[in-house]
């Protein structure tokens, strides 16, 4: 049997890839010979329908969920009334859960009562209703063309007056311009897009730890130890919008490898842009601007929560997995006098994800 | 420079440990007299004073000592004869590996200057001695006793000079600010152990493990320390103060979630997965029943 | 035509008695609303449990309306930065944020059943795009999308894209970590389009990002433009559904002409009223048993925090998949001194605009391989187009690996696998697994419409052996009623597309015939493989070989070949 139908198949591919059925044949197949419709089937008779006591246990079912439902209502009232939320997170998960209860009780009473009302007593007759073509009747379509048409040359605008119709359509398409100007003008601030391109890092810019903003001496970077870092400013301007924003650029990740580790930077030559070991990255991932925080110490890999990007640090941070494209950018650090760790001047490259006009 | 303060989890313990070793004392009594307990009881002559005088006498000294002593392993005085009992141990656990004098052979690291809080860490949570080498050593039941792990911190520590096993109060999260330690968990150690320390993924199989049930002394070593993949951050970057801010925040976090059951706190993945299985399961198995013809 | 001649050919209606009566009055005679009524009030609606999908869709989304109001009451959509002042939860004591995450803060803490209310929201908004998902599969699947209802498919897609973007702009409402990240990832996707990516970028942010303009700017779009144009298209979509009548399954006495089921009053109602009570009550039971979207324990937006799982809601994992998955070496392109991100603009781009482009072509695309015309109102079983059938399988699959793919570092702690193993086994996946469902959807639907012949044919296995006089054994089929048999017979096995030839009786050549030619390509990739339904003859010409102890399995069996082949018997015979 299933031999068979394997040859089906192969017969079919065989003639039907240059030969289509003929249409008569379809026609034939349809039409002729088709199975009569039996029609709608048999009513059944439900339970309900022909023991009354079966009726009388379904209606106080009913009965017994719409009260069900009233005591959740109640209930939630009271959980409301007797037991607020004392702000700790067993007391808020409390309150939460017997008022919810409460209000769930007292929903699903009523929608279970509902549908076994309407399965259990409602009629359960099935119904047929014709159904008409869509499309409207031949004459009324005519008429509706007539009338369209009608309109059209009560107006006045079909054929000759071109000038008319060109200042109208002119007027109606041109008019929105005198509210999308001005919104248009200030819904992207300044439109400055080449902020894109700088952070707030400057020469001598010293870098501190990020949350707390204490500056970091080079001693405090011990191999093996990774820095979450910010640039250092006041406490009042970290409390602000424009920090946020700049913070959302400049926010930078300094380990110390050993120095036989670090295999090579991102420094051009002539330059040392790492310190003893120490090396700074843009932590803004370079394919869509997550904050690329996951590093690995055994392997010195640098790796996205987000999309998985991996960089590595210890080889100038060039991608060596996942969708990043370009390695991230290396922040030029050195010393000051007292021994903290500097900026030399800001990242030599845009930091973050691509945009049109990275390298203009 | 260690403080001194009794907590209750140490009284109980020293109490306890105290009332085992003078009950086999008291039975050894039974047969050998011991001076004390005689004596006393001579004067009361009661079948069963011993046994309470020795009860009260017990809490009395438990209670003094555990007073007076200093709380934890490290700040005991380590003795040679700890050194000796640890370099023993290392050499029949560890030398394998790590090479006979802890130097490091390929691959493995050296443990000279590791300290012994990494020792503590390490060995307590049974990450070491490992079984076999793999991706990153397992948490699995501690194969060596607090004694023994006692003596090979102390062995370990010997060899070069390193982060010491943080003192209870360093790790109490009652005094830390869990507000201050959210602020610093999130910035130093969510993108690896997930807001709350769930856990979470790293590269090639490696993961970062949840820490609700890691003990307060050992995330204080781990992040001191470093294990592995980890970094270290030492007291420069989050100083001890804050480390406890960070371990109260964890603690808090054993709580569970204010809104109900937390559903593994692995965030919207989890959330869309309950979803389908709780919500559209209950809702269309509801819409079948709505749908099906009575009988 | 004067009113008063107009009014006298109308008999008045008798005056009413009751209070009821007399507010119908009142209403009848200022909005002659009788005529609705006479038209809606028994109308008939067909009755599948697959029905109730759109109408969970449908009542998650007044859920959403209902707890979306109450959070409205208490939420501040402010950027202004404050310190919060509140004691719980104890990790937010103290730390600086926005004025929109502290009143979500407050709201969850301090109002009563405020935390509720914002889960019940967030699981609604998770079981909205669900059951909208859902109840897309089913219309696909049953082709309920076909004429006349391509319109209200388009509809529909609108829908589900706008419930996307309801989602998206919520989600990032509350101004914490995991969805600040998720606009930052956002506004790398937006800076990755050509040309106008980095001013679009000011235009969403206002400025730079993250600015301090995008909270008020989300809340806007979610609680007024978002809703509005939502509930105009549900408005749209339901109105359809009721002009043109809901479709119904295959089965006795249910033809393209009619409607068999209930009446609206009072079945309809009924059950409609009762699903939107228990859709309500088990998103009520989710937010008040399980934990969803906890804000305090990712914290107020910082640029620089992260958390592993740092994923999106459900709904928009398969876009975070498909950016986990692209490969990053070489695909960012530079042109003229202009960077054009692939890795960007293919996965979170390209893809999902083929995926919804799919949708939105297919029906058309059918429509014209099958050269169908015709109204639609009887669904098909999906074994019964099993082209059509091997898509939307090949879809789900595209859909569920990049889902899974936006999920592999969970993938990869919950199942001690590598991440990086796991992300090359999906980027393989998801070529080949589309096509092996395909492949193997196709298959299993045609042999299930086999097994339907088999079963008309020679009915039903009874179990009951009989032996014949001559010592020949067989097992006595039950034939299927009417019923069973007309579920199996009534559908249509439609042949490819058949062109006019290359040139007409005088040698031309025809224009469009290269158009017309691709065409019948596509409509031998839909059609080639069929399975004809059985017809009478075939099964009188089968009928009694089981009584028959000379049996004619060969003989069957070549005919069985030749209806397959779409011939038919009668035609092969004749």
């Amino acid at each position: 049997m299933s031999e068979n139908q394997n040859e089906n198949q192969n017969d079919l591919g065989d003639t039907s890839a240059d030969v289509t059925v003929p249409p008569e044949t379809g026609t034939a197949v349809g039409s002729v010979e088709r199975f009569q419709d039996p029609g709608v089937p048999e009513h059944k008779k439900r339970l309900t329908d022909t023991d009354p006591r079966a009726a009388k246990r379904a209606e106080r079912t009913v009965t017994l969920l719409f009260v069900l439902s009233i005591l959740g209502t109640i209930g939630s009232i009271v959980a409301y009334v007797m037991v607020p939320p004392d702000g700790t997170t067993a007391g808020v998960r409390l309150s939460t859960l017997l008022l919810g209860l409460g209000l769930a009780v007292s929903l699903l009473g009523i929608g279970i009562a509902g549908i076994h009302w309407a399965k259990a007593l409602m009629g359960d007759h099935e119904y047929v209703q014709e159904r008409h073509t869509l499309a409207t009747q031949a004459e009324d379509r005519e008429a509706a063309v007539n009338d369209l048409n009608e309109g059209l040359a009560d107006s006045g605008v079909v054929g000759r007056r071109g000038m008319l119709k060109g200042a109208f359509f002119g007027s109606l398409a041109l008019f929105p311009l005198a509210i999308a100007v001005p919104l248009i003008g200030s819904v992207g601030g300044d439109w400055n897009i080449s902020k894109f391109k700088h952070t707030m890092w400057k020469r001598g810019m010293r870098l501190a730890i990020d949350p707390s903003g204490r500056p970091i001496k080079a001693t405090d970077v011990t191999v093996g130890s990774v820095f979450h870092v910010v640039p250092e400013t006041t406490e009042a301007f970290r409390e602000t919008h424009e920090w946020i924003t700049e913070k959302s650029k400049a926010v930078v990740l300094m380990v110390r490898l050993n120095p036989e580790d670090l295999l090579t930077d991102q420094s051009p030559e002539g330059e040392d842009w790492s310190y003893e070991g120490i090396v700074a990255y843009s932590k803004i991932c370079t394919h869509v601007g997550c904050p690329v925080a996951l590093y690995e110490q055994q392997t010195h890999h640098l790796l996205c929560p987000c999309h998985q990007s991996t960089f590595d640090i210890a080889d100038s941070a060039k991608v060596v997995f996942g969708p990043a494209n370009r390695r991230l950018p290396q922040l030029p650090i050195t010393v000051d006098s007292e021994g903290y760790l500097v900026a030399q001047h800001d990242f030599a490259e845009p930091i973050g994800p691509s945009f049109w006009e990275r390298l203009k | 420079m260690t403080p001194w303060r009794p907590r209750l989890g140490a009284c109980v313990g020293v109490v306890l440990r105290w009332y085992r070793f003078m009950t086999e004392k008291l039975k050894h009594s039974q047969r050998d007299e011991d001076i004390f307990v005689k004596a006393l009881a001579a004067r009361r002559h009661h079948r069963l004073a011993p046994v309470v005088l020795l009860l009260l006498a017990l809490l009395t000294t438990g209670g003094v000592y555990a007073a007076l002593a200093p709380s934890t392993a490290q700040a005991e005085t380590v003795s040679t004869a700890d050194i000796e009992t640890g370099k023993k141990l290392f050499q029949a656990n560890c030398a394998t590996c790590h090479g006979s004098n802890a130097e490091g052979t390929d691959g493995v690291p050296s443990l000279v200057g590791v300290g012994a809080a990494a020792v503590d860490f390490q060995v307590s949570t049974g990450r070491m001695p490992m079984q076999m080498n793999g991706l990153q050593a397992m948490e699995k039941p501690r194969q060596m006793n607090e004694e023994q792990t006692a003596a090979l911190a102390a062995y370990v520590a010997s060899l070069g000079a390193g982060p010491a096993i943080p003192t209870d109060e360093q790790v109490d999260a009652s005094l830390g600010d869990p507000s201050n330690g959210m602020a610093l968990f999130r910035t130093n150690c969510a993108m690896c152990h997930n807001a709350v320390g769930a856990g979470g993924a790293l590269s090639e199989g490696k993961f970062a493990p949840p820490l609700w049930d890691t003990s307060e002394r050992n995330l204080y070593q781990a992040m001191l320390t470093g294990p592995q993949s980890m970094p270290v951050f030492n007291d420069a970057n989050i100083n001890p103060e804050e480390k406890r801010d960070i371990i109260s925040f964890l603690v808090e976090q054993r709580d569970g979630s204010a809104g109900g059951a937390s559903l593994g706190a692995l965030g919207p993945v989890s959330e869309g997965l309950w979803a389908f299985v709780v919500g559209m399961g209950l809702l269309i198995g509801a819409a079948v029943w709505i749908g099906a013809k009575s009988s | 035509m004067s009113t008063a001649t107009h009014d006298t050919n109308r008999e008045a209606p008798a005056k009413p008695t009751t209070t009821v009566g007399k507010a119908a009055d009142y209403l009848d005679q200022r909005t002659s609303i009788g005529v609705a009524v006479k038209e809606f009030a028994r109308k008939i609606f067909p009755d599948h449990w697959s029905f109730m999908l759109g109408e969970i869709a449908l009542f998650s989304f007044v859920v959403l309306i209902a707890s979306g109001f109450f959070l409205a009451m208490f939420f501040e959509p402010s950027m202004a930065l404050e310190t919060y002042e509140g004691e719980h939860p104890a990790n937010m004591h103290g730390q600086l944020m926005s004025v929109a995450f502290a009143s979500t803060l407050e709201m969850s803490f301090e109002v009563r059943g405020g935390l509720l209310m914002r889960q019940i929201h967030h699981w609604a908004a998770l079981i909205f795009m669900a059951s909208i998902v859902v109840h897309m599969m089913r219309v696909f699947f049953t082709g309920a999308f076909r004429k006349p209802r391509e319109i209200n498919w388009i509809v529909g897609i609108v829908l589900m894209i706008l419930g996307l973007a309801a989602g998206f702009t919520g989600y990032s409402l509350p101004d914490d970590v995991l969805s600040g990240n998720g606009l930052r990832i956002t506004d790398g996707v937006i800076k990755s389009i050509p040309v106008i990516g980095s001013f679009l970028s000011y235009f969403v942010f206002g400025g730079e990002f993250p600015g301090h303009h995008i909270v008020p700017r989300l809340f806007t779009l979610h609680i007024f433009v978002i809703p509005g144009i939502l509930l105009a298209l549900i408005a749209l979509h339901l109105f359809l559904m009721v002009l043109q009548k809901h479709t119904q399954f295959p089965g006795g006495g249910r033809t393209d002409k009619n409607v068999v089921g209930y009446p609206a009053l009072p079945v309809y109602v009924a059950k409609m009223t009762g699903n939107f009570f228990i859709v309500a009550g088990v998103l009520v039971l989710m937010g008040a048993t399980m934990a969803i979207n906890n804000v305090w324990n990712y914290g107020p937006y910082d640029p620089s925090p992260v958390s592993a799982g740092a994923q999106p809601d459900w709904y928009m994992l398969f876009l975070e998949g498909s950016l986990r998955l692209m490969p990053g070496a070489g695909t960012e392109w530079v042109i003229l001194g202009y960077t054009l991100p692939l890795n960007v603009l293919v996965p979170a781009v390209v893809i999902p605009g083929i995926l919804f482009t799919f949708l939105i072509v297919y029906p058309f695309v059918e429509a014209r391989v099958k050269g169908d015309d015709k109204e639609h109102h009887v669904l098909d079983r999906p074994r019964n187009v099993p082209v059509r059938t091997g898509l939307g399988v090949a879809f789900l699959a595209a859909f569920i690996i990049l889902a899974l793919a936006g999920s592999n570092d969970l993938i990869a702690t919950h199942f001690a696998l590598s991440i990086n193993a796991i992300t090359w086994v999906f980027r393989v996946l998801f070529f080949v697994g589309p096509v092996f469902a395909y492949y193997i959807t196709k298959r299993i639907c045609l042999g299930l419409q086999r097994k339907d012949r088999e079963l008309v044919l020679h009915g039903h296995e009874s179990g009951r052996i009989v032996r014949y006089a001559n010592g020949e054994y067989i097992e006595v089929h039950t034939p299927l009623d009417d019923q069973e048999r007309w579920l199996r017979v009534n559908y249509e096995a439609p042949a490819p597309l058949e062109i006019a030839p290359k040139t007409d009786a005088r040698g031309v050549k025809r224009k469009g015939y290269g158009a017309d030619k691709r065409w019948q390509g596509l409509s031998r990739f839909f059609y080639e493989d069929r399975v004809a339904p059985v017809t009478p003859a075939e099964v009188a010409h089968s009928h009694g070989e089981h009584d028959e102890p000379n049996g004619h399995d060969q003989l069957n069996g070549s005919e069985r070949q030749a209806v397959e082949a779409g011939v038919g018997t009668t035609s092969r015979e004749h």
